[in-house]
């Protein structure tokens, strides 16, 4: 018997639930598909926008996206620099998710271009005075900062997967660990790697949701227009994005049968991370909305009383009860700070959070400075098949991940048992071995 | 290089809209339905909006155009140079450099941006009555009023195969020539003797929005006195 056979064995083998699972996302995916091909076709008249609502659910996702993307990489840098050793094995299933939704995020913004065909122009004709630019910029660097923030860690696993597999999972794993060996020297390299890009990822995870608030906040536009647009997003990002990773732990944990890993002390403390940010984010939207309703200057106002009082109250009030009254009430008291009860404040604070993008993007652009005639925004079927498809896209490519690569990371967990600085190096080879 | 300029005197605005037709068929807007309209898909380079000006109680039917800003907030957001403010203060706009985001039309306090979300459908009776100097635009591009630059690219040619230099009579927009008030006047806000710079100095002159910093190229003449 090997150890932490748990959490390879499931890398390895694939069960028939997971297959009616895969084939379920896939049908959502083929019928996204489907709907993308409609869009291509007939032009973005096939959604519910107008002039002068503009940008809706593909902006809407673009920034919830984004903000879920905020999951890994940052908590896990975080905890690992301030040496939070119950992070080991949480650490590698946030990080995925940061670098699969990413790619959502962006592809959310292709789905909302115009003329998709003309992206590159971007690169060839950029203009960087445009905030979009300074996303693309900043997005890029994000993904291949995260992408390699992930792969580092993961080289020791793979290795450990060569080694147990033959045939062409043998060759993928043997291509991917680049000839790790487990030598004192590797670990040393590896180590000293990781903990560059610990602290180099940070800087760039609070620069990218700054950058995407300012899309809206360097414009003039009724609430659009605020200085402290780029914390209040980076805040709101890390609420999600934690919210995101128990969502996603909660999952893993019940699928693959880890609750030896994953113990109600991870959603405990996880939870009191959620927490604080839960309180942050009521603060940061008390204080933008407070200061608007005080100054009553009457564009903004228009805007203000259509989220709190006008055609945009259900959605404003239903994310603040998801956002806020929801998560308070279960993570605040340490009796329902349980595996449950953090699953529901969770998923709650996603809902709340997508709402929250919802009633940023939509609002302000229903009520223009301009008085010209206004419509009623309903995303059509186009946009809601291709919002399900990105979720179940992003499902179906974790679920992937979770058949290659171990979900938990075996060895930052023996690091920790062994208490073995890993620099002078855990044989993990003799251990797979033995 | 002159800086165009166009004056509208809202004493005389009767609010017939016959500018909106004339510019419909100058520049080949596609149609709209009073449903796609209802939809938010209207499309029109000008439009008749009811606005709050100096002087008036009530709000007043304002004919609205890209207000050609010499700061305009939507080509400081455009990621592609797609839309610039060209040297002669036209914002301009290239529909095949255009990737369709959308941010420009965001960003404009006017409104006053549109977009192609559908491939025109020009019935056939129309196919004679296309203007041939306006390019048509393909779905997934925005698309605004441009003061009619293909009549000064025009008119710029037709000068100078006379051998004279370009005269402010020699460019005029379509809205401007067809209004029967004569509410409409165009030129160089910068010669201090055309028709333009003496009315934009009047003091019932007053630029929409002036508060934003825009500093638009439209100037609006209030009622009154």
């Amino acid at each position: 018997m090997q150890r932490h056979d748990a959490i390879v064995e499931p890398v390895l083998t694939v069960g028939p639930s997971f297959k009616r699972w895969a084939l379920a996302l896939a049908a959502v995916v083929a019928w996204a598909g489907f709907a993308w091909i409609w869009q291509l076709v007939n032009g973005l008249g096939v959604t519910g926008l107008g002039r002068p609502v503009y940008w809706g659910l593909y902006i809407t996702n673009f920034v919830f996206f984004i903000g879920v993307s905020h999951a890994g990489t940052l908590i896990s840098a975080i905890l690992r620099i301030v040496h939070a050793e119950w992070r080991r094995p949480i650490t590698r299933m946030a990080e995925v998710i940061t670098v699969l939704v990413l790619f959502f995020g962006v592809g959310n913004v292709l789905l909302d271009l115009g003329r998709p065909d003309r992206a590159l122009n971007v690169i060839q004709h950029p203009h960087f005075r445009s905030p979009l630019l300074w996303d693309v910029s900043s997005i890029t660097v994000y993904l291949a900062c995260s992408s390699l923030y992930l792969y580092l860690p993961l080289i020791p696993d793979i290795a450990i997967l060569r080694d147990r597999t033959s045939g062409w999972r043998r060759r993928f794993y043997g291509r991917l660990a680049l000839g790790w060996t487990g030598a004192p020297q590797q670990w040393h390299r590896l180590e000293r790697a990781i903990g560059v890009m610990a602290i180099l990822v940070i800087p760039v995870a609070v620069s990218v949701h700054t950058v995407v608030s300012w899309v809206f906040a360097m414009t003039i536009q009724p609430m659009w227009h605020s200085t402290i647009f780029g914390p209040y997003f980076v805040v709101g990002a890390i609420f999600s994005g934690i919210a995101a990773i128990i969502t996603a732990m909660v999952i893993v944990r019940r699928v693959y049968r880890l609750e030896a890993y994953l113990t109600p002390l991870h959603f405990n403390n996880l939870g009191i991370l959620l927490l604080v940010m839960a309180c942050l984010w009521f603060y940061f939207t008390f204080a933008e909305y407070l200061t608007t309703w005080y100054g009553h200057e009457p564009t903004e106002i228009t805007v203000f009383d259509a989220k709190v009082s006008g055609p945009f109250a259900a959605y404003f009030w239903a994310m603040f009860v998801f956002c806020f009254v929801l998560p308070f009430t279960f993570l605040a008291n340490p009796k329902t700070r349980t595996i449950a009860g953090t699953l529901v404040a969770s998923i709650s604070v996603n809902v709340g959070m997508w709402l929250e993008r919802f009633t940023i993007v939509v609002p302000s652009l229903a009520n223009p400075r301009a008085p010209i005639p206004g419509f009623v925004y309903a995303p059509s079927w186009v946009e809601w098949s291709l919002m399900a498809g990105c979720f179940a896209a992003f499902t179906l490519l974790y679920m992937g991940f979770t058949k290659l690569f171990p979900i938990v990371s075996i060895w930052e967990l023996e690091a920790h048992e062994t208490t073995v600085v890993p620099a002078t190096g855990p044989n993990l080879l003799a251990e797979a071995e033995s | 290089m002159p800086r165009w300029g166009l004056v509208i005197d809202l004493d005389r605005c009767t609010g017939c809209e016959a500018c909106v037709v004339a510019c419909k068929h100058e520049n080949n807007v596609p149609f709209s339905t009073p449903e796609s309209a209802a939809e938010g898909r209207l499309m029109t380079w000008i439009q008749l909006v009811p606005a709050e000006v100096p002087g008036r109680t009530q709000p007043t039917p304002l004919p609205l155009m890209c207000q050609h800003c010499e700061r305009p907030p939507c080509t400081d957001v455009c990621p592609t140079w797609a839309t610039y403010l060209n040297p002669e203060g036209l914002v301009a706009q290239i529909y095949p450099r255009c990737i369709g985001c959308r941010y420009c039309t965001n960003a404009c306090p006017y409104a006053v941006k549109v977009f192609d979300w559908t491939t025109p459908d020009w019935p056939d009776s129309m196919a004679p009555m296309m203007n041939p100097d306006v390019s048509l635009r393909p779905k997934g591009v925005v698309e605004k009023c441009t003061f009619c630059h293909h009549r000064l690219m025009q008119a710029r040619e037709w000068a100078k195969t006379q051998g004279r230099e370009l005269a402010p009579e020699d460019y005029v927009p379509a809205c401007v020539q067809t209004c029967p008030a004569e509410a409409m006047t165009f030129g160089d806000l910068d010669d201090p003797h055309g028709s333009v710079a003496p009315l934009a100095e009047s003091p019932r002159a007053f630029r929409w929005m002036a508060d934003l910093g825009t500093r638009p190229k439209v100037v609006y003449l209030r009622e009154g006195e």
